[in-house]
């Protein structure tokens, strides 16, 4: 709870810094917040690397845990269809190719922009990124409440790169591989998925 | 994207070549890392114009698809993982 609110403060902190200018656009629209996730990934693999014993216990993961990326696309399609109706100015399918961002938020906006109109890439836009923020907020009680799968899933296409360090930390390191392998398969179901619903 | 899985799979290549020293404070680099990288999605988030002023025309109605989202594929995760824990537990 306690690093949860840490996160959240560095984030609000950053956007309060961004709104105010107190930061140069410069510095913002460089190569920045790429050279900090490059540092991260290459720490949390230097982490995974130097400790031998996590090899052993990735052998002792439940093959099963390999379904976890068609559940996540399952469960995000299906809860899109229920709030479809209680949306009733958005298609289905408009719902649908929202969804199917899965927290990819740059990918999926560009596309639903291109082929919807920019009202609902920014939607999708939005949604994306706050799925993404969500994730990085509640995966330690996420972990608690729904077991150690929960954060994975919630993380979407995000689970192999921004998402990733949060998740080793929550759900153990041994996840990794699970998180890794999660995220390759949702990412590239993203532009198909998204393709799709535009046109339907 | 793959770039990224690139680079750390060399940072496993060099955790792997200093498995003799045990290295416990990489953890609180990883930490303050996690900071830097909120900080820094907080600011893209708080410069991007579209974000901004789409948030209170749209915000809403992208929250409740996310959050729809969100819960289906908790949901699902969560049965997966009761499924999968019970196997392990009967061995």
């Amino acid at each position: 709870m306690k690093g949860s609110l840490v996160i959240i403060a560095f984030f609000v902190l950053g956007i309060v810094c961004a709104l105010l200018h107190f930061i140069p656009m410069e510095i913002i629209h460089s190569e920045l917040s790429f050279i900090i996730l490059a540092c991260l990934m290459f720490t949390v693999g230097f982490s995974l690397g130097n400790d031998t014993e996590i090899l052993k216990k990735c052998r002792s993961l439940n093959p099963r845990v390999a379904l976890l990326p068609f559940m996540t696309i399952f469960g995000t399609l299906a809860g899109c269809v229920v709030v479809s109706f209680f949306l009733p100015h958005r298609s289905l399918f408009d719902c649908l190719a929202v969804g199917s961002g899965f927290g990819y938020y740059s990918l999926s906006s560009i596309f639903i922009t291109h082929l919807k109109g920019a009202e609902l890439g920014t939607v999708a836009l939005l949604a994306n990124i706050m799925r993404e923020i969500l994730t990085l907020l509640s995966a330690p009680m996420l972990v608690k409440w729904f077991g150690k799968l929960a954060p994975i899933s919630l993380g979407g296409a995000t689970t192999m790169d921004t998402t990733l360090p949060i998740i080793t930390r929550t759900s153990g390191q041994p996840f990794v591989i699970v998180s890794v392998f999660h995220g390759f398969i949702v990412d590239f179901s993203v532009p198909f998925l998204v393709t799709l619903f535009c046109y339907l | 994207m793959l770039k990224v899985v690139v680079i750390m799979l060399s940072g496993v290549a060099a955790g792997l070549l200093f498995r003799k020293h045990r290295m416990p404070w990489i953890q609180k680099i990883i930490t303050v890392l996690i900071w830097l990288l909120l900080f820094s999605l907080g600011l893209e988030v708080g410069s991007d114009k579209r974000i901004i002023d789409g948030f209170f025309a749209l915000g809403l109605e992208a929250f409740f698809l996310m959050i729809g989202g969100a819960v289906g594929s908790v949901v699902l995760a969560w049965l997966l993982w009761r499924w999968v824990s019970k196997e392990r537990s009967v061995r």
